[in-house]
């Protein structure tokens, strides 16, 4: 039990000599990324192969261990051997792989170059097997990236208090309580000139001073861990790799606005975060660091998880709110902010888990240092959940300010197979696009809202030539419609007018009228709806508009998709000159709409093709187009 | 008190004053679909928005509380394209069958269809297939003509408490119901009606207004003589035949009725209605004046008192008479015959 300061110092005195000892005893360490995507991958079964194997060899000084999301997605499962001289990431492990990287590296001292994402797996075949090893940090995808929310993510073994204390944790609550005053608190964040990570942007300091102003009473902090944003996943990811963090974050929230009561709304999606959560609170409740007299001290503060039942809406914060609360999950007209007026009625505060992560590290670095990082209204980092056309899927924390071609191209290492970068969509179904003439754009709130789009939660999906911005429209708004809780009119009816009027277009069944009525009824949505869904759902429309409008007037005037997605809008053709008769493409047709012979040409029956594209890949000459 | 101007017009108003109510002291008349007086307001359908000098947006008036100083526009292009586009919303996904609709005459949707200028709606939500349910004796609820401002949601939640009415479904599948799924016959439905009374369009409505419209009735304010609540409420009269009841703003009952004063009215042009006093001859119930019949049963309380003494009499008197009559009848059983045997049955 840590009951004081000095507890907590002996504490963590005990875990580095522990670690230490640890060191010494044992001459590795396997570190296995076991986040959802990594045991979605197979981590799992790579960490049972590792033990498996170790045992069978009758190696005992190594030590296995499991760790968060390590970030590297697009090279899950992913192991690092961390040896005393060097370490090595291995990428695309299975168990196999897995069993031969103990046998040859563990055990034979072997590092397979090939493997290893800080050796030769990134680079072309024929260097993999000479690549020099590097440091992990200076893979181009971890170069320039700066980890503070994401400071103990596949490093430490969420599940274990000691090693989050033994890397810092605590301390800033501790400092907190002994040091600060709740005023001092605020007065530091609101000087670190931290904005919310959730995607407002607000004042993370000026809020809290809102709540910390009303007269003292019952109060409540609540996390917002209700990522819903399609592509999105840098809360699950600090949730399961850091839990601890997010907690700590929160407890020093509650001193500095008076609560003793916090709520984290964790979707019921991330059941793996949602058990490292609760574990992380039952540890912290053991140790004494939630619950009466937190290190000695007048301040008690409770915790507990409240899950989301799968409703996107309940990522706004008033019906987030009426969530918890057992209603249904709907927006609240603001103000009165809750701030004032929140949980049941009494001042709340609500931040996402990236800015609770934010919050250890600027009380125990100091505000000075953290806004050193980032460009001048934005300051710090932000995690980017890069998916779609990008090589390197995966989690970057970035200072804000970088530039979303070093993102897309150092960090992502740009789009797969040579195609060319189209746009970016930032703020999931609430934020727009971006397109290549604004790669050099520096990323922060200021740029993005400039651009038309938002910061979000920190979604960014990368859209190659390939991509048509209408079905791209189309498919967040298609989300959005859905997500809708049905409260006003804007955002229920409008909505769906929008999704039936862009389904007409991918259809072909569009009229040139169409594009300024969907453009009246967006910008009106934005104007006339209740919260935060209804105002942003018609962003990616609107944006779309503006930079790709003439994909749009192609799509309605001349009933043609360039990029070849919107399949009403296209045919495959067999370019009878070209044609070898070879008849491979009515072999592969799988409605067999394809009909010729040995004498004949091979045609396709409109009538019936379902335009798959089958036939176009497997023609080894060429002759198929689609137009 | 705060100072406000209005369209120009300068007032003072409480403290807590909402910008709606403000403009409702000074005569100025904002559409509203989803506020109700007694309700808490929810500023969910949009309509009643104005301007604020100095706010980014425009402010929904239901729910803006009046700040000292503050200047407000109730109609400018931009309020007044703001209201025509919700309206537009809420008629692409409404069944518009005005002519066959019970509710035409008074419908707040129609009428601000006209207000804003729409002759023809540009936009068409596919209709949905909901279930109309007629299982309820008084009323029917059609949701395709449901405009989802939730009142009767919250009269039947927040204010006769009776949680019967919900909200299922999300999106443009929103619809009011009642858990489940259910009928009205099969719910907890204590069919007072309060939300037919609430329902701004012919969502929810009494079977009988199928047989009237609005501009053939005469309306009658009456207090309902049911119970000594003394519920407010106007008698809705065609032809010199009442054919329906609303509920008004009466101190006792702040808009609200019950089953009784909601639909109970029928007895007034009943067949079996007692016209006249009826006296028992010959072993029959026979129609009489009422001067016989007050004479009868004044000559036999006088026998009855005579022969047996006051107590061998006794008085019990209608709940469904006014106050003053049941204490004159409690008087003339004390003084005028002499016992305390008297009762009322007003104690449900």
């Amino acid at each position: 039990m840590i009951r004081t300061l000095e507890d907590l110092r002996e504490f963590k005195i005990q875990q580095e000599e522990r670690s230490r000892q640890e060191k010494a005893d044992k001459q590795a360490k396997i570190l296995v990324g076991m986040g959802t995507c990594g045991i979605a991958a197979g981590a799992q079964e790579v960490y049972e192969a590792i033990c498996d194997e170790l045992r069978q060899q009758g190696i005992e000084d190594v030590v296995v261990a499991q760790t968060g999301c390590i970030g590297f997605c697009a090279q899950e499962p992913l192991a690092e051997v961390i040896l005393p001289d060097r370490q090595v990431l291995y990428g695309h492990i299975d168990a196999e792989k897995a069993r031969k990287i103990v046998t040859d590296h563990i055990a034979g001292g072997q590092v397979i170059t090939e493997w290893a994402v800080n050796g030769g797996s990134l680079l072309p075949k024929e260097q993999q097997a000479e690549a020099e090893i590097v440091n992990v940090g200076d893979v181009p995808f971890f170069k320039t990236q700066v980890r503070i929310a994401l400071k103990n993510c596949g490093v430490i073994n969420p599940e274990s208090l000691g090693e989050y204390i033994a890397r810092d944790g605590y301390q800033s609550l501790a400092k907190v309580l002994t040091e600060m005053t709740p005023a001092d608190v605020i007065e530091e964040v609101k000087k670190s000139g931290l904005r919310g990570r959730g995607g407002g942007g607000f004042s993370t300091g000026m809020k809290w001073e809102f709540a910390h102003k009303q007269p003292p009473g019952q109060k409540y902090i609540v996390c917002n861990a209700d990522e819903g944003d399609p592509g999105a996943f840098m809360d699950r990811s600090i949730l399961e790799g850091d839990p601890h963090s997010v907690v700590e974050g929160m407890a020093i929230g509650a001193y500095a606005i008076g609560a003793n009561k916090g709520y984290v709304y964790c979707r019921a999606e991330y059941p793996i975060a949602v058990k490292r959560l609760n574990l992380a609170i039952s540890q912290a409740k053991e140790q004494g660091l939630l619950g009466e007299n937190i290190l000695g001290t007048d301040f008690s503060f409770d915790l507990e998880v409240r899950l989301g039942a799968g409703a996107f809406v309940c990522g706004e914060e008033t019906a987030l709110l009426a969530s918890i609360e057992g209603e249904r999950g709907e927006p609240r007209l603001r103000p009165p902010y809750p701030a004032v007026s929140g949980l049941w009625g009494k001042p709340t505060i609500i931040n996402n888990v990236e800015t609770f992560a934010n919050i250890a590290p600027i009380i125990r670095r100091g505000s000075d240092w953290f806004g050193s990082i980032g460009s001048e209204n934005s300051k710090g980092t932000k995690v980017f959940a890069l998916a779609g056309e990008i090589n390197n899927i995966g989690l970057a924390e970035i200072p804000m300010g970088t530039t979303l071609r070093e993102v897309i191209f150092d960090i992502g290492g740009g789009i797969p197979e040579g195609k060319q970068f189209k746009g970016a969509q930032t703020g999931g179904p609430s934020g727009g696009c971006i397109p290549a003439e604004f790669l050099d754009t520096p990323i922060d709130y200021d740029n993005l809202a400039k651009l038309g789009t938002i910061m979000g939660s920190g979604g960014l999906i990368i859209m190659a030539e390939d991509t048509c911005m209408v079905d791209l429209a189309r498919f967040f708004l298609d989300f959005t419609q859905e997500e809708s809780c049905g409260k006003c009119p804007p955002c229920r009816v409008g909505t769906t007018v929008m999704l039936d009027m862009l389904n007409r277009i991918v259809e072909g069944k569009g009229e040139v009228e169409d594009l300024e009525k969907l453009k009246e009824l967006g910008e009106n949505i934005k104007a006339a709806s209740l919260c935060g869904l209804g105002q942003t759902a018609p962003n990616p429309v609107l944006s779309t508009m503006r930079y790709f409008w003439e994909e749009y007037e192609e799509h309605v005037r001349d009933k043609k998709c360039r990029a070849g997605v919107c399949t009403a809008l296209f045919q495959y053709y067999i370019i009878p000159e070209k044609c070898k008769r070879c008849g491979i493409c009515a072999k592969v047709c799988p409605v067999k709409c394809i009909s010729g012979d040995r004498q004949t040409p091979y045609v396709i029956d409109q009538e019936l093709c379902i335009k798959c594209g089958a036939c176009m890949e497997a023609c080894p000459f060429d002759s198929i187009i689609k137009q | 008190m705060l100072n406000v101007t209005i369209d120009g017009q300068k007032l003072q108003v409480k403290e807590g004053t909402t910008i709606l109510e403000a403009c409702e002291l000074v005569g100025v008349e904002i559409p509203t679909l989803c506020h109700l007086k007694h309700l808490a307001p929810e500023g969910s359908c949009r309509m009643c928005v104005v301007e604020v000098e100095g706010a980014r947006d425009l402010k929904v008036s239901c729910a803006t509380v009046c700040g000292e100083g503050m200047n407000i526009t109730t109609m400018n292009e931009k309020i007044h394209a703001w209201r025509r586009f919700i309206v537009e919303m809420l008629l692409a996904d409404h069944n518009i069958d005005c002519f066959s609709c019970s509710d035409t005459g008074k419908c707040k949707l129609y009428q601000y269809a006209l207000d804003y200028g729409i002759r023809e709606p540009r936009f068409k939500v596919q209709p949905r297939d909901w279930q109309i349910d007629d299982t309820n004796r008084f009323f029917d609820y059609d949701p395709h003509k449901c405009i989802l401002c939730r009142r009767c949601v919250r009269v039947c939640n927040d204010r006769q408490v009776n949680h019967t009415l919900n909200l299922s479904g999300r999106g443009i599948d929103t619809v009011v119901g009642m858990p489940f799924n259910e009928l009205f016959i099969d719910s907890n439905c204590v069919s007072c009606g309060n939300c037919v009374s609430v329902c701004p369009t012919g969502a929810l409505a009494t079977k009988a207004s199928k047989n009237y419209r609005s501009w053939e009735l005469a309306k009658t304010r009456t207090t309902c003589s049911y119970c000594a609540v003394g519920c407010q409420m106007d008698l809705l009269v065609k032809k010199g035949k009442v054919v329906g009841v609303e509920p008004a703003d009466g101190h006792s009952n702040k808009g609200l009725l019950c089953v009784k004063g909601k639909f109970a009215y029928k007895f007034i042009d009943h067949p079996d209605r007692l016209t006249t006093p009826l006296i028992r001859k010959d072993g029959e119930l026979q129609p009489a004046s009422w001067d016989e019949a007050l004479d009868y049963v004044v000559d036999n309380l006088q026998k009855i008192k005579t022969e047996s003494g006051p107590d061998a009499i006794a008085g019990f008197s209608s709940s469904r008479t006014t106050n003053e009559d049941n204490y004159t009848f409690m008087k003339m059983m004390r003084g005028a015959i002499g016992t305390n045997s008297v009762d009322n049955c007003a104690r449900v």
